[in-house]
């Protein structure tokens, strides 16, 4: 589940430009100084190793679609208490502390865009709230944002980044998993596309349904990827782990994704992948089809 | 009772003890000790009754885990006339924490399916503590689909920790296997039956739980979360397991409250591993009903009334 809460090492660009002289900042990967102007020209990729910062969700909108064409859509929805949930803080008073940060209701951002004139329906998770822990708001708006990209004909893409359920809305959080995977199994009868982009960290329940769910799954190269957090393997199995472990490369090895794509060619991968996926596919069903062949 | 007793259930064995001893004690003196006997035994009559009448969360969660809680397995040799262990996922190996057959049920053949935790030390590695792999998942899949080919109702038992969190896992796609689980229960075209037993532990659990019915034992729970790592993470200190128990609400009563579950089923005080055959006997009942009322559905009304349940599940604000 949300694993990377407290003790991820990982990427802190949000922070960091935030430094008071902000001019030059870390590669949380290889160490390498980098010129922060560099760096956004290089849409937050280190040009010493090529990991990606993490960036905000509007950022991958702008990435992704046509200058102007984003319409948000359900940013009214806001997250509640149903469990009344309280750890060393009340989760209603954490739900407040992310809201100011973000200005955003929820760990996500969904509506309508086009990319390259073709009309998607997207959502994008947003780490910086919550570590883009899956809650009921999640769950609800990428059901809406799937019922859309049905109702127009248009494919549905989602851009991953959390580190998996949001505990405090326990097993509320948990049926989300189950929600979505109903909704995208509805998109695959419709014969309507469906693209999944991981960036870092994609990892539990996330992970463990819309993310793998996929016609196609690309990741942004050296994002951390997995079901279980490396801290819970390395528990629970007591060993080392090896060297680029559950980073994009380590599961493209693996069979696990389609491609790595740096982000700079993230939106001409996409638009292209696309155009081998009509929405919707003209299909004759399997059994029409096969009896189509016994009577001829 | 003494024998595998919890802590909670001390002042239980302490008067169970000094009944025994009492009844020694008569045997040897040759005592009339009639009276006394009774009180103490309706005494400890009332504080079984008053101690299981209120646990807590944890306790829960202890009587889940207990090692002689019946298992997967333990159900099937009460439960079924037939069953025949079906194994392997076709693309790796065979996962022996997840099992899979055939059975009849109360005449009617199933596809039957579990998480199985082992009894000693040599099975419990070999189950790997009911934490299956990718290809348990697998495995169940493909038979799923078979079930579904051929027209089985499909019951299946939860108990596991979790979905394992390890290297070969990871490497063999652990998230893909669970993924897809979810997305294909959701159109399968034969009635499901999911049964917690024990632990419901996350997406391990709901990767065989996707269904038209979710029933818990009393004593099971079903967490989005350990509440050891739970406690952990939002604690930063596993001992407040405790704690983040009862913050997560993983009875089977707070699921029911929550609208996750349909039906908690009522085991014998004491907890499913103090009368096993009772407990089969409650199981056998409540699976049956469902499955008589579900394998009088309409496949698409079926799938329809799946997808609803599932797609109305969260809590939020909606101000449009």
């Amino acid at each position: 589940m949300a694993w990377f809460k407290k003790r991820d090492r990982g990427v802190k660009a949000e922070r960091k430009r935030n430094l008071p002289d902000g001019l030059w900042l870390r590669c949380e990967y290889c160490g390498a100084i980098l010129y922060k102007k560099e760096l956004e020209r290089n849409l937050w990729t280190c040009d010493s190793c090529g990991f990606h910062f993490r960036i905000r969700a509007r950022n991958y909108i702008d990435i992704l679609l046509d200058q102007g064409s984003f319409r948000e859509m359900d940013a009214g929805i806001k997250p509640l208490d149903p469990l009344k949930f309280k750890d060393t803080k009340k989760y209603a008073d954490r739900i407040k502390t992310y809201q100011a940060k973000t200005g955003m209701n929820e760990a996500i951002l969904s509506g309508s865009g086009e990319i390259d004139g073709r009309q998607v329906s997207i959502a994008v998770l947003e780490f910086a709230f919550g570590g883009g822990s899956l809650g009921s708001v999640m769950g609800e708006k990428i059901v809406r944002a799937i019922r859309r990209a049905i109702k127009t004909n248009s494919p549905f893409l989602i851009v991953n980044s959390s580190g998996g359920a949001r505990m405090q809305e326990g097993i509320l959080s948990l049926m989300q998993m189950a929600k979505v995977s109903v909704m995208l199994a509805r998109l695959h009868e419709a014969h309507l596309p469906f693209i999944s982009i991981l960036t870092h960290p994609t990892t539990g329940g996330v992970s463990a349904s819309f993310a793998f769910q996929g016609d196609l799954i690309l990741a942004e190269p050296k994002a951390l990827i997995g079901f279980a957090g490396p801290r819970v393997i390395q528990q629970t199995i007591g060993q080392e782990l090896p060297e680029g472990f559950q980073r994009s490369e380590f599961l493209m090895d693996h069979g696990q994704i389609d491609r790595i794509v740096n982000r700079k060619e993230l939106k001409e991968t996409v638009s292209s992948l696309l155009s081998y996926l009509p929405s919707p596919a003209p299909v004759l069903g399997f059994e029409e089809k096969a009896r189509a062949l016994e009577k001829s | 009772m003494s024998e595998g007793s919890l802590e909670f259930e001390k002042p239980i064995v302490e008067i169970e003890k000094r009944i025994h001893d009492l009844r020694q004690l008569a045997r040897q003196e040759n005592m009339d000790v009639t009276d006394e006997l009774h009180k103490l035994e309706r005494k400890a009559e009332k504080l079984r009754k008053d101690i299981f009448s209120k646990l807590t969360r944890w306790q829960r969660v202890q009587l889940a885990r207990h090692p002689q809680r019946p298992y997967t397995l333990d159900y099937v040799d009460r439960l079924t006339t037939d069953f025949w262990e079906l194994h392997g996922d076709r693309l790796f190996a065979d996962d022996p924490a997840l099992v899979c057959g055939f059975a009849t049920f109360e005449g009617r053949k199933v596809l039957l399916m579990g998480h199985q935790k082992g009894r000693d030390t040599k099975e419990k590695l070999r189950r790997n503590f009911g934490m299956a792999h990718p290809e348990g998942y697998r495995k169940s899949l493909r038979l799923m689909k078979l079930a579904d080919k051929f027209g089985l109702p499909i019951v299946t038992f939860i108990d596991t920790p979790g979905a394992f969190p390890g290297i070969e896992a990871e490497e063999r796609g652990q998230s893909r296997a669970i993924a897809e689980n979810l997305i294909e229960m959701a159109a399968i075209r034969v009635p499901i039956i999911a049964v917690v037993i024990g632990e419901g532990g996350s997406g391990g659990a709901l990767a065989i739980a996707l269904a038209d019915r979710v029933i818990m034992l009393e004593n099971s729970v079903y967490s989005v979360i350990s509440p050891e790592g739970c406690a952990a993470i939002l604690w930063g200190d596993r001992s407040k397991a405790k704690d983040a128990a009862e913050a997560l609400r993983i009875s089977a009563t707070d699921l029911v409250e929550l609208g996750i579950v349909d039906e908690v089923l009522p085991e014998p005080v004491g907890g499913a591993h103090r009368n096993p055959a009772q407990t089969a006997e409650t199981l056998k009942t409540a699976i049956k009903t469902h499955l008589d009322v579900l394998c009088r559905v309409d496949a698409d009304e079926l799938i329809r009334t799946r997808m609803e349940k599932f797609l109305a599940m969260g809590v939020y604000q909606d101000d449009a």
